[in-house]
């Protein structure tokens, strides 16, 4: 293993699972900086589970690109830069308060239990597929259920809520290309919320193509340091 | 016994980390046993995609392999067909009510988890139990409430 980062050519296909294997990696990764901070014990554990499923179906994918481009899955996590990630620019935000996570976790676990529903012509991610979907279907419940709770809680739960989705909108235009099933998934949700649903407007994007926020070179640069720094060292 | 007998019957006796009365067997995790060439190959499946036990499982089941005979052991990780709550057998259901933790139903899916599902207490047998969490100490099971005898207890989620 070398800490020098690997260059791969990406074919449509590397570049289909990259994105699906670093949408999971990012959001896991940051879904578990919520260990040790969560405001009651139960959302601790629920938050640990949901980024070791995502961090779970990440390695998956990774072992599925490692099959098309010869590297290891490792070496895919932690030996690219931030302009090789193709994960969506949502994935990469900093947690911000409770109301922004549970509101992400919402717009993107719809997004991919959409996706993995949706089905793969390529045998190795219809083979991920069947298996995370069964883990979205959780993630979208419990996001959907602690959303409804804070939209439909206090003025303050409201107002952060409220907050949370105006500020991840533009953000979701990235998430999935069939919008309008996905829509009216969210659209329920937010109604029995009582919160209020954005227009869709201009969108930020540019996250499959590795132009990112300045947030993901942060979170690598913390998720990478130790392979980087002794590499091949094993614990 | 026959090196592949006794490969398989190693293999099968390794236990789960987390749950050491059920074996890896009475679970569902693993898959197959074949000799390929010279070669031990065992065919393991996760529970979830993220279970850390796996790693300890492989490193246990080559451990055992080796010690049944075998020179050369392969654990391959397999996805598909994915795990169900379904792939339990018989034994491990009964294993996990003696350690306190509700069988999953049969046949049913994650949305059983939230629908009108009734987890038997495994304590005093009370169906009047309440779900406090879908996630509990590990990704396979649930967190619930008695509301007969007042114990909380874990529940393996349908899947």
């Amino acid at each position: 293993m070398t800490t020098t980062s690997i260059a791969l050519t990406e074919t449509p296909q590397v570049r289909r699972t990259l994105a699906l294997a670093d949408d999971a990696l990012v959001l896991g990764h940051r879904t578990s900086e919520w260990t040790g901070h969560a405001p009651l014990l139960e959302e601790e554990l629920a938050l640990a589970n949901i980024a070791l499923d995502l961090i779970g179906q990440a390695r998956a994918l990774y072992q599925a690109a490692g099959e098309l481009t010869g590297h290891s899955e490792d070496e895919l996590a932690y030996l690219r830069d931030p302009p090789a990630f193709r994960n969506a620019l949502i994935m990469e935000l900093p947690n911000g308060d409770f109301a922004f996570t549970i509101a992400r976790l919402l717009l993107v676990s719809v997004a991919s239990d959409q996706t993995w529903r949706a089905g793969f012509d390529d045998p190795a991610l219809s083979t991920v597929a069947e298996k995370a979907m069964k883990e979205t279907t959780y993630h979208v419940r419990h996001a959907a259920e602690w959303l409804i709770r804070l939209g439909d809680g206090t003025d303050e739960s409201h107002r952060r809520a409220q907050d949370a989705i105006d500020a991840l909108w533009p953000y979701t235009g990235e998430l999935t290309t069939r919008r309008d099933p996905w829509l009216r998934a969210v659209a329920p949700i937010l109604t029995r919320a009582t919160l209020r649903q954005p227009n869709d407007g201009w969108m930020q994007s540019g996250g499959r193509d590795g132009q990112h926020t300045e947030h993901l070179g942060h979170l690598l640069a913390e998720m990478q340091i130790l392979p980087r720094t002794y590499p091949g060292s094993t614990w | 016994m026959t090196l592949l007998r006794r490969a398989r019957a190693a293999a099968a006796a390794v236990t789960d980390p987390e749950l050491p009365p059920l074996t890896i067997d009475d679970l569902g995790i693993l898959r197959d046993v074949q000799l390929v060439n010279d070669t031990v190959e065992v065919a393991i499946t996760p529970t979830y995609s993220g279970c850390p036990a796996m790693r300890e499982i492989a490193d246990a089941i080559e451990h055992a392999v080796r010690e049944s005979g075998a020179e050369k052991v392969r654990v391959r990780l397999v996805l598909s067909p994915a795990w169900t709550t379904d792939s339990l057998t018989e034994t491990a259901r009964h294993k996990l009510l003696d350690l306190g933790i509700a069988p999953p139903d049969k046949g049913l899916g994650p949305e059983a988890l939230f629908g009108g599902r009734n987890v038997v207490c495994p304590r005093c047998g009370s169906p009047n139990t309440e779900r406090i969490s879908a996630f509990g100490s590990t990704a396979c099971k649930a967190l619930h409430r008695c509301l007969t005898c007042r114990e909380p207890f874990e529940a393996f989620k349908c899947h």
